[in-house]
């Protein structure tokens, strides 16, 4: 599915200081039963935005209003759990195009990367300084640069550089999927498969 | 990587890569895709969409397994949502040549459990899924984890995916485990020391003397788990238990293609000048039953100790704080005498025979306690079918137990299966999740004797006590 080009991001963000965000809390299992990618973004999170009676619960940071962006910024180890694309989905659906944090789950960030939302890894430091210039100002703008890899706190300056191949980010810039690209490979994985044991 | 130096997750890696791309990832070749109901259908439209064809139908599989109900599999399927996605994994399977293992087929269960006992996981291969437990297929010396949907429709489209190459680690678990210390338990333990995230970035190997003494069952439980410890996935070299357990099944190699299998399997181990990028040691005597008191695998404890401190354990203390409030315990508490409301056996982690002969050998001669809910659900209709002709069925039943139909079940709770709020279960399968198990619900994770010896006694208990 093709996605928007992605180069430079400059937004307010989302703080979710929590560890180890799993996939069951971004998603739970009961909303993965559609057969089209669409609406996913309405249960994000479902059970700790709203009570049992679908009421907002209004603790929680996406209900609060002085808070909003399309960089969601979470605590270490996001994404965790299941394999569900729904979660980085409904991340998208959302509005995000950005998540940083100090450590992501394996298959949470290769989806991500997959359907256009750009994992942004930082150092553990660098995320509390992130945090702590969004507790000053709700507001405070961060800039994401992925020609220049790199996230910058704009009311202080303060800027780290990010990590991603070389492929992956000319694919971000692009809005390229890798399903195009398999494509054109086709007689070398025809050949390459006639030739496997199993 | 030569020959003298390279591990089995070299070996087998290397022979997958089409084509290497410069700073980024592999072109990597899928030997076997699996397919259920819930991440594929997208990847269904996505072909359609760009006019794209299977490439080769005869190596992806299909079988109905996260949403499917557990009792009255005969009658159509109650939940329309449920229903419509197990129609469109038949519509599409059939449209493009794919084999399906749709509810009442007697092929029918969990994934995991089915590729294995069909002979269709094999030592060497590359294996995916849209399910992050495909780690357990890693049991047969295979490389196998779990994948997103995009990449569900890359393979069906072009039987490949594009990987970067993950570090290794090597897992050495040495000595002989204790009475009543089983696989389930190893791998909770392991996870404990290394935390939820402690194998991220990695693919795992797990090496000495424990895993070599291990049923394949047993090796299946442990490479399943790996994912919980935040690898991709976790391999063990194939051996003569791996090489018995396939023999005969069936889909696996027969008579000259056997033989010719059988040699290259042999060649699957990491050779003895091989290095890791990281290595972790343990003592097969550390280990007691165990179980988890939090909101993920990592949190968990021998069920003897006392629940640890946020300052013992390190990290954030809010989030600890916010997982053991979910729970509703406190930090010092022992876990022993808790009681419990359900209890779940099941599931990928821990839904085949072996798992069940387990829970019926704690069970035999004893009454489930009065206030236990218990699911008892096989992994698949041809452990269903072993439960009884073993006779654990007439054991479960003298002990007030019944044995529902395949499926995943209470494992994520898609299905009807759903423990009700603020209740504990104590559940064999892989994740604690908040709310996995049903909104509000509180997962124990165990082995199938912590799970049996919960179901008689209504408490959590020592299953040591009961054998």
């Amino acid at each position: 599915m093709a996605y928007d080009k992605f180069t430079v991001l400059t937004s307010s963000a989302v703080p979710m200081p929590i560890e180890n965000v799993d996939t069951d809390q971004i998603i739970p299992a009961r909303f993965l039963k559609a057969t089209e990618r669409k609406g996913f973004g309405d249960n994000l999170f479902r059970d700790w935005r709203f009570n049992s009676d679908n009421t907002p619960k209004q603790d929680f940071v996406l209900n609060n209003p002085i808070y909003s962006g399309k960089i969601l910024v979470g605590g270490r180890n996001f994404g965790s759990g299941s394999s569900r694309e729904h979660a980085a989905w409904a991340i998208y659906d959302y509005g995000f195009r950005c998540v940083v944090s100090s450590f992501f789950a394996d298959i949470f960030k290769n989806n991500s990367l997959n359907i256009g939302i750009l994992p942004v890894t930082v150092s553990p430091a660098f995320l509390d300084k992130i945090f702590k210039a969004i507790e000053a100002d709700p507001n405070a703008q961060l800039e994401v640069n992925l020609p220049e890899q790199t996230i910058t706190i704009l009311a202080t300056g303060e800027k780290e550089s990010f990590d991603i191949n070389g492929y992956k980010k000319h694919n971000m810039m692009n809005g390229y999927d890798d399903i195009d690209y398999l494509q054109s490979l086709k007689t070398e994985i025809q050949s390459f498969a006639a030739k496997s044991m199993y | 990587m030569s020959t003298t130096s390279a591990t089995l997750f070299d070996k087998v890696w290397d022979a997958h890569v089409v084509r290497k791309i410069d700073d980024g990832p592999d072109v990597f070749f899928i030997d076997r895709h699996f397919i259920h109901e819930v991440t594929s259908p997208v990847a269904f439209l996505g072909l359609e969409s760009r006019g794209l064809k299977v490439i080769f139908p005869e190596k992806t599989f299909a079988t109905a397994d996260h949403n499917t109900p557990t009792i009255n599999q005969h009658l159509p399927v109650q939940d329309p949502l449920s229903a419509n996605q197990l129609k469109a994994l038949e519509t599409n399977s059939a449209k493009y040549g794919i084999s399906h293992w749709g509810l009442n087929n007697p092929k029918n269960g969990i994934v995991h459990v089915v590729g294995p006992e069909n002979g269709i996981t094999l030592p060497g291969m590359t294996i995916v899924c849209g399910d992050s437990h495909t780690s357990t297929h890693g049991a047969f010396g295979a490389i196998a984890f779990g994948i997103g949907t995009s990449e569900v429709e890359m393979v069906l489209s072009s039987q490949c995916i594009m990987q970067p190459k993950p570090k290794k680690m090597r897992l050495n678990v040495h000595g002989k485990l204790g009475k009543g210390i089983t696989p389930k338990d190893v791998v909770l333990y392991i996870i404990s020391k290394l935390t939820a995230a402690g194998a991220t970035g990695y693919f795992v190997e797990f090496a000495g003397e424990v895993f070599e003494n291990m049923s394949m069952e047993g090796r299946m439980t442990v490479c399943n788990m790996s994912i919980e410890m935040g690898a991709r996935g976790g391999m063990i070299a194939p051996d003569e238990t791996t090489f018995a357990y396939i023999k005969g099944r069936d889909k696996a190699p027969k008579g000259e293609a056997w033989d010719k299998a059988l040699a290259y399997w042999k060649t699957l181990k990491t050779e003895p000048g091989a290095t890791f990028d990281a290595e972790h040691n343990f003592q097969a005597a550390d280990i007691e039953p165990m179980i988890t008191y939090g909101t993920n695998p990592g949190m968990g404890m021998g069920i003897t100790k006392h629940i640890p401190t946020a300052r013992q354990i390190g990290g954030s203390k809010a989030s600890y704080d916010k997982s053991l409030d979910y729970m509703g315990f406190h930090e010092d508490e022992a876990m022993l005498g808790k009681k419990v409301d359900y209890v779940f056996i099941g599931s990928c982690t821990n839904g085949r025979i072996e798992d069940f002969r387990a829970f019926a050998s704690v069970v035999k001669g004893r009454k489930k306690a009065d206030h236990i809910t218990a699911w008892i659900v096989p992994g698949s209709h041809i452990v269903e079918q072993q439960i009884k002709e073993e006779g654990i069925l007439d054991i479960l039943t003298e002990a007030g137990f019944q044995l529902r139909q395949p499926g995943c079940s209470a494992c994520l709770a898609m299905n009807d299966d759903k423990i009700p709020a603020g209740k504990y279960a104590v559940s064999t399968s892989n994740r604690n999740f908040e709310g996995r198990q049903g909104p509000g619900a509180r997962t124990l994770l165990a082995s199938p004797l912590v799970a049996a010896a919960a179901a008689v006694t209504g408490v959590v208990t020592d299953p040591r006590e009961l054998i």
